[in-house]
């Protein structure tokens, strides 16, 4: 395994422009504590700061302002990439090499090391969001409130109620939120309105066996429905707290026990939304319990080869494994496939190779830039040899 | 390589025409679509009809010719399994019961019995040991017997054999643990499959997919050590600590 988390300083920071070139394997939490207090944020922020930049870059990683936004990729000027040859190259998107600087942004680490990173930031006038809050009786008012805001709300959010059956399915907290400016502060914020919490994270001890089941997912996801006010609120919240809540928690996948959850990320284009219901309804009367439900729109992706965001409605579960998940989810599978839609890699640990050529119909390119990176196969992860990714034609050519 | 869920993409069985053995592939087929399958034995119309019936099950089967006894075969046939794609679960089911009468008495049948269950398991689990280590990952299955906990004057040939085969796996599993590597032991009561055909149902028998659908679910959840039933485990606990004088008695 290739740990690059000693390699995380910041080389250069252009206030003026609001650029920053660092080391691939600095924290997103490191950089935004040094850029931060300077008034400069990153444009995108994934829903945790305990992953690197190279990490972020070779996830394409996305946050809730995806659909006015668009994910990571997008803000890297220049990256330097040490090939399978052995040559530390300098790509960017319009040249050298765009072909390889977009297999690069979402390729999963599988192009080389990105060892150098030239991201843009952007400006803000306060570290505080101010965010809104709504509650959505069932999954169609959940919907219609984030289309609704696509195109009023600089991030939108909505966490879902998974167990929730009949006509209270898909039932949901809608959040939306914006930059909050000196003028949203209190008097008190106000002195201090760029503030960085110090960093205190609780440790999560390892359980015996999983905190979450039916009866506690089930009064999760009452308490957090019944937490959201009844009507709309508005409120200022840190932005740590808006974009990564679970970051507080350190360890926090022990609360699933020995056997662990899988996390379960994908997107449908909007012209197949009915699916996102249908894929509620099956979870909703699968018996499986998830706590963590995300739904959210995508706006326009990436040019990146493998990059996972596209047009439409992304859809996030967090499911304790348990016996009888893998059916579930091999039926989501196929309808999530078949609607043109497909699964995050950055979360996947399960998906059957097969679905892979059409969720990701630009394999083949892929294949072929990796053949020219990495012509010794040199770079290797699990992910890429459970689903063939490290030699696609081959891997995809039996399951033919 | 094995899913989150536990599911294996390939399977290796050592022994493949194994009644056990055939039906953890399989129950693993129902589970995993294009399972990859390579069935190490002796040509026989056995291995052949296997081969057809798991592909008829959606597997994409391979047959290698494996001789347990031939010592240069288990390296050949574990490298030969694991071309193109890794091997995910290797299962190694290959032993023989063999005649107890004549096992502590004839010499040739006492060395073929120990030869089989013993130094050729020991053989497939160096040449498996290799291939873990070089894939970073792997799953050895071994199936061992309740037999080997404590050994009855009625087979305590095969028992030995089999106390040996459980020893080695035991401690195999703990030296590939660093390399990522899980030896899962399954301790099986009586099966009736071909093996036993013949023979009088021991207490607490079970069938072949018993055995197969608890091996399974032991994979997915990454244990360790298995008895099927699981009823033996304290049985065999209890059988392990009477003293001589009682043992001896008991109608086993």
């Amino acid at each position: 395994m290739l740990d690059l988390t000693g390699l995380a300083q910041v080389h250069r920071l252009d206030l003026e422009a609001g650029v920053v070139e660092v080391d691939a394997g600095i924290s997103l939490d490191r950089l935004l504590r040094v850029v931060l207090p300077l008034g400069l944020t990153l444009p995108v922020q994934p829903g945790t700061r305990q992953v690197t930049v190279g990490g972020a870059v070779a996830c394409d990683v996305h946050g809730k302002n995806h659909h006015t936004a668009g994910s990571f990729g997008r803000y890297v000027r220049s990256l330097v990439l040490l090939t399978g040859a052995g040559d530390a190259i300098r790509l960017k998107p319009r040249g050298p090499d765009p072909e390889l600087f977009w297999g690069t942004v979402g390729g999963m680490g599988l192009t080389g090391v990105v060892l150098r990173v030239e991201l843009e930031l952007r400006r803000v006038e306060t570290s505080r969001i101010v965010v809104r809050a709504e509650r959505q009786p069932d999954l169609h008012g959940v919907m219609d409130a984030l289309r609704e805001h696509d195109r009023t709300a600089e991030y939108s959010v909505a966490w879902f109620d998974s167990l929730a059956q009949g006509a209270a399915t898909g039932r949901g907290v809608v959040m939306t939120g914006r930059d909050a400016v000196r003028d949203d502060l209190t008097a008190a914020q106000r002195e201090d309105p760029l503030h960085v919490p110090a960093s205190r994270r609780v440790q999560v001890p390892h359980t015996p066996l999983c905190a979450v089941n039916g009866v506690s997912g089930r009064a999760f996801n009452e308490a957090y429905f019944r937490r959201a006010p009844r009507r709309p609120s508005t409120r200022v919240e840190h932005a740590f707290g808006f974009f990564q809540p679970l970051d507080g928690l350190q360890s926090w996948n022990r609360l699933y026990g020995p056997r662990g959850l899988v996390q379960y990320q994908l997107v449908i284009p909007d012209a197949a939304s009915e699916v996102v219901v249908e894929v509620v309804r099956e979870v909703a009367a699968s018996g499986h319990v998830s706590c963590l439900n995300v739904l959210k729109r995508f706006g326009p992706g990436t040019p990146g080869l493998l990059s996972f965001p596209a047009p439409g409605w992304t859809l996030a579960l967090d499911l304790p494994v348990r016996a009888g998940l893998d059916a579930v989810l091999d039926r989501l599978d196929a309808r999530v496939a078949e609607a043109g839609g497909r699964l995050y890699l950055a979360k996947d640990s399960r998906l059957p190779r097969r679905h892979l050529p059409t969720m990701y119909p630009r394999l083949g390119e892929f294949a072929e830039l990796r053949h020219r990176a990495d012509p010794g196969g040199l770079f290797v992860s699990d992910l890429a040899r459970r689903l063939g990714l490290h030699r696609p034609t081959e891997g995809n050519l039996h399951d033919a | 390589m094995r899913d989150s869920l536990g599911r294996p993409q390939t399977v290796l069985l050592l022994g493949g025409t194994s009644d056990i053995g055939l039906a953890m592939a399989r129950a693993w087929a129902k589970q995993v679509d294009g399972l990859r399958v390579t069935l190490a034995a002796r040509p026989s119309p056995r291995r052949t009809s296997a081969a057809a019936d798991l592909e008829r099950h959606g597997c994409r089967v391979r047959e290698l010719d494996f001789d347990a006894l031939e010592q240069q075969d288990h390296e050949r046939v574990v490298r030969a399994a694991a071309e193109g794609e890794d091997v995910d679960v290797a299962v190694v089911a290959f032993g023989v019961l063999g005649e107890p009468e004549r096992a502590w008495q004839d010499p040739h049948h006492a060395a073929e019995l120990a030869a089989t269950n013993y130094t050729a398991a020991v053989l497939a689990g160096v040449a498996l040991g290799r291939l873990v280590r070089d894939q970073g990952h792997g799953m050895v299955v071994a199936l061992s017997s309740v037999a080997g906990e404590r050994p009855r004057r009625s087979n305590f040939v095969y028992g030995s054999s089999k106390a040996g085969f459980d020893a080695y796996y035991t401690g195999l599993g703990e030296a590939l643990r660093p390399f990522g590597g899980r030896v899962l032991v399954v301790r099986p009561g009586f099966v009736r499959s071909s093996m036993t055909e013949g023979l009088a149902e021991a207490p607490l028998a079970v069938d072949p997919d018993t055995v197969a659908a608890a091996t399974l679910r032991a994979v997915a959840s990454g244990r360790e050590q298995l008895w099927v039933p699981r009823q033996l485990r304290p049985v065999m606990s209890v059988l392990r600590h009477l003293p001589r004088p009682v043992f001896r008695r008991l109608p086993l």
